[in-house]
């Protein structure tokens, strides 16, 4: 296995290979660092659907997300993130549906 | 909790359990794991995708899930109102080729994995996000895919009759 992955390393590839202007990575493993969510703002999402959005998150992190666990996310453009901010005084921030407060449950992989 | 309520009586449902059951009795099973997704793998998930109009590929059963993402996906499916016999589960965990296969065929890297006619939804992140925005019942709804739909069809039908 290559280098370990972190909520570092992730925000550091998705800032750099979608030109990602803000990044909110979460560990959802409970320790383990196996397990991640994120909320991306990216100028690239631009004039795609939401399936185009997460096709190109998982292709910029392909090796990672083939040596984690499980990955979820959320992808904003630039406006919208701006748009939910205004309107929610904040942001919902990476989502954690599926999880149990925050942390994966069940079997890896 | 609310939600809890809803998705224990959907999925107590028995009719709900059928396809699964039957699925998991499919046998994708062959003796070596390719690297590469073969021929006989692919068959094998275009059967599967087209085995119903709505089909998920999950880790356990939709009566026990084996992973959050997968029980929060057959929940809003649950919710949603899909008709039992518009749909299909098929457990990865039953089948180490399916569970690596249908990563390679959808170009996709996690599971659940939902698809309707036979056409690429998403996984849980986006199955959640069309659930809270509407695009999922206003989807379902046009591939008629809703249990009350169907009822209503057949209500239709023995009018007629």
């Amino acid at each position: 296995m290559a280098q370990s992955i972190t909520e570092d390393s992730i925000r550091a590839a998705l800032a750099d290979r979608l030109k990602a202007s803000h990044v909110e990575v979460q560990d959802m493993s409970g320790g383990c660092g196996q397990a991640f969510t994120s909320l991306i703002v990216s100028p690239e999402f631009a004039g795609k659907n939401s399936l185009k959005r997460h096709r190109l998150v998982n292709a910029a992190l392909k090796d990672e997300i083939a040596q984690i666990h499980a990955w979820s996310a959320r992808c904003q453009t630039p406006e919208e993130y701006e748009k939910e901010r205004a309107a929610t005084g904040g942001n919902d921030g990476p989502p954690l549906d599926g999880t149990a407060g925050g942390e994966v449950t069940g079997v890896s992989q | 909790m609310f939600a809890r309520t809803i998705l224990s009586r959907q999925l107590l449902r028995p009719a709900f359990a059928a396809p699964v059951a039957t699925a998991a009795r499919t046998s994708f099973l062959t003796s070596i794991q390719a690297r590469f997704l073969s021929d006989q793998t692919r068959q094998a998930i275009d059967k599967a995708v087209s085995s119903a109009p709505v089909v998920l590929f999950m880790k356990g059963t939709p009566e026990t899930p084996q992973c959050g993402f997968s029980r929060a996906s057959i929940q809003v499916l649950g919710m949603q109102g899909v008709d039992p016999a518009k749909f299909a589960a098929f457990n990865v965990l039953e089948d180490n080729e399916l569970r690596q296969g249908i990563k390679e065929y959808s170009d996709w890297p996690t599971i659940p994995q939902l698809y309707i006619d036979k056409e690429f939804v998403g996984g849980c992140d986006i199955i959640i996000s069309m659930h809270q925005s509407g695009e999922l019942a206003k989807l379902l709804e046009e591939k008629k895919v809703l249990a009350a739909e169907a009822e209503a069809a057949e209500e239709e039908q023995a009018k007629k009759e």
